[in-house]
């Protein structure tokens, strides 16, 4: 069992024929990844890396039975795309990387979500990856070493950083989330949370969040009540002044105080969660966790 | 982005809701021929982005052309928490009875809208918040089905409003809303709606955020956000035309990153080893050379950096990118202006070393490294 994505996974790339799909579509492939189509209207019947490209994503998931779609459609599409994936029941998990779609279509596609079984994983994402068996989306493959430590996180660079701290002292991983930086994103960190707590290969998860929002005290409660897992934590932001947005559409502290540094790592604190002050700290915590 | 006060209530008024009589105003003779125009008394209110105007001294009240000469005098040219005021807007002021508050803004826990009214308007919303959450009667809107008119009533009702009015205040939302919706607003608030004697509801301040992500499919709003960029620092107009997301701050180790968990992370590490990060600066996904040589560029435009770290770990970016682009804004200067240390790594970090020339910029294999030597080099600055 792994979470979200395994070597069975077989994958629909939504955006295949752009430049950022199409050199992603190699870079899946190149690392295992099972990309069985691409979905492009108007380019139906072309090939792009060796992979049949269709004009819906419906008859791609039908003619290749897939049961996952990345997203790599431009923000203006993106949310029509998620619709589009989210309509086809064999899809049970959309992977949406494509930063900057407008917030009030990501709000449409959140309602839409609610009516699905599926999951969707972002947007504004680096994508989900289970090293050594597939990869989804744009994560650096080669950091990634196969192990038993989860990561759940809502900045792309950051997994990276952790990452290769831990691959580095001997760590590997079972399945790195990036779950995204937007204020709306489908998979929260409590539903990433459940997933390894519910998965055999994964004995203790880093979670990285930061400022902005309070999903990461949400998610603090729900550790300190549902999770035999040990989880380490990393919060960034502390030096943000409220009211300023610092890159990411949801990372600002807002003018009442709620979303800062301190209350997420006061939260986790509180649910047993050592918080390390930096990425390498993480990693001595992960370290006395397993 | 935000809109100016004076460009959020047009937006409003062409709408519908009801604003006072006003005009905008670049010069003290301007300000004053627009005050005889509109009739006294007015107010005189600073147009830019800052919370708390009148508390800073922003809004003034004039009854006759003098203290409305005075009032311009005042406000125009003034430094207002670091931006200087250089228009005006002259406004009909209002004689009111009563101060409401409504907002309509995204909900993220929720992920859908929320649409808010208060009958505690005419102050800081966010401290009412806090204090008597009570106060303020919340309406979360389905975005399938967008905001039903029994929404808007039963949100005035919750309020408390004055039944007098109550169809008026729920008109008034309503418009809102539909303004939030088709304008891709993510906050739109009427802070105060005022109720005259005679029970008429007017708009006498007027907020509205557009969600930056969706400024292609409002081309009226982006004209606006152009226009308006008068009152904006030398730093942030670069940061727009270069495309970063850059956040000035207080201190004096200029970062430089790719992502904004990262960036984030370095200015905490920074802080961590007891320096003062003097900005955030994301470069974003994939930049190439000319991106970080302009990423350079800012960083050193900013007279309190005493030195610059770059930590760039490569996903879609690429070391070797980096690295160019960090020697071709290097090499035009006879001497580095701040010192600057880089941390590469991820894609192409070994062949991004190689280019990178070492003797301009003093190199760091880890991020914590990278960051104590940018740390100490300012501290040698300072010294």
């Amino acid at each position: 069992m792994s979470v979200l994505v395994d070597e069975d996974s077989r994958v629909i790339v939504q955006g295949i024929t752009g430049g950022e799909g199409k050199f992603h579509t190699e870079q899946m492939i190149e690392y295992g990844t099972n990309v069985v189509a691409g979905a492009v209207p108007g380019k139906g019947g072309q090939e792009v890396a060796g992979v049949p490209v269709y004009d819906t994503v419906a008859e791609a998931a039908e003619e290749e039975d897939a049961d996952t779609s990345v997203v790599f459609v431009p923000p203006a599409f993106a949310g029509d795309a998620c619709f589009e994936a989210l309509g086809v029941d064999e899809l049970d998990l959309v992977v949406t990387i494509t930063e900057g779609i407008p917030t009030q279509d990501v709000s449409r596609v959140y309602r839409r979500l609610q009516e699905t079984d599926a999951y969707l994983v972002g947007p504004n994402c680096p994508g989900v990856i289970t090293p050594g068996e597939a990869k989804l989306g744009i994560l650096p493959g080669n950091i990634f070493e196969a192990g038993r430590v989860g990561l759940v996180s809502r900045s792309g660079t950051l997994t990276y950083q952790v990452v290769d701290s831990l691959t580095q002292r001997g760590i590997g991983q079972s399945t790195a989330i990036g779950i995204g930086g937007d204020p709306i994103i489908g998979t929260s960190f409590i539903e990433a949370l459940a997933l390894f707590e519910q998965d055999s290969k994964t004995d203790a998860v880093v979670m990285c969040g930061e400022i902005g929002g309070e999903d990461e005290e949400e998610a603090a409660e729900y550790i300190d009540e549902y999770m035999t897992t040990p989880v380490a934590g990393f919060i960034a932001g502390r030096t943000a002044p409220p009211g300023k947005r610092m890159g990411h559409a949801g990372a600002i502290v807002s003018g009442s105080g709620t979303g800062t540094a301190q209350s997420k790592i006061d939260a986790l604190e509180s649910a047993g969660v050592p918080v390390g002050d930096t990425p390498e700290e993480v990693v001595d915590n992960v370290e006395d966790l397993l | 982005m935000r809109l100016h006060e004076y460009q959020a209530k047009q937006v409003f008024s062409d709408a519908g809701i009801p604003t006072p009589a006003s005009d905008l105003a670049g010069t003290v003779d301007e300000a004053v021929a627009a005050a005889e125009e509109i009739g006294y008394p007015v107010a005189v209110k600073a147009q830019v982005h800052v919370g708390g105007r009148g508390k800073a001294g922003g809004i003034k009240l004039a009854d006759d052309e003098s203290e409305a000469r005075e009032a311009a005098e005042d406000i125009l040219g003034m430094d207002l928490k670091g931006y200087t005021v250089d228009r005006v807007l002259v406004e009909e002021a209002v004689d009111f009875e009563n101060e409401l508050y409504v907002g309509v803004t995204m909900d993220r826990g929720e992920g859908k809208p929320v649409a808010m009214v208060s009958t505690r308007g005419g102050v800081n919303i966010e401290e009412v918040a806090e204090e008597d959450p009570d106060a303020i009667a919340r309406e979360h809107i389905d975005p399938a089905f967008g905001m039903h008119p029994y929404q808007a009533r039963k949100a005035v009702y919750d309020a408390g409003v004055d039944r007098e009015i109550a169809r008026d205040v729920a008109s008034v939302l309503t418009t809102l809303y539909e303004l939030w919706d088709d304008r891709d607003g993510s906050d739109a608030e009427i802070n105060p709606l005022m109720v005259t004697a005679d029970k008429e509801v007017i708009a006498a301040d007027a907020v509205f955020n557009v969600d930056e992500d969706a400024l292609f499919r409002q081309p009226e709003l982006q004209e606006m956000e152009e226009e308006g960029e008068f009152a904006e620092s030398e730093l942030d107009r670069k940061a727009d035309e270069y495309g970063f997301d850059y956040v000035r701050l207080s201190g004096n180790v200029g970062i430089i990153g790719n992502g904004a968990g990262l960036v984030m992370t370095t200015l905490d590490l920074v802080d961590h080893y007891g320096g003062e990060p003097a900005n955030f600066l994301d470069v974003g996904g994939g930049a190439k050379a000319d991106r970080i040589a302009n990423a350079l560029d800012m960083v050193f435009s900013d007279d309190n950096v005493d030195s610059v770290v770059f930590n760039i770990f490569g996903g879609i970016t690429r070391g070797d990118e980096v690295a160019r682009g960090i020697n071709q804004a290097l090499e035009q200067f006879d001497e580095i202006p701040k010192p600057v240390v880089v941390r590469l790594a991820g894609t192409n970090w070994e062949e991004g070393m190689e280019i990178l020339n070492e003797d301009l910029v003093t190199v760091e294999k880890t991020l914590e490294d990278a960051v104590q030597r940018a740390v100490d080099y300012a501290e040698e600055v300072e010294a």
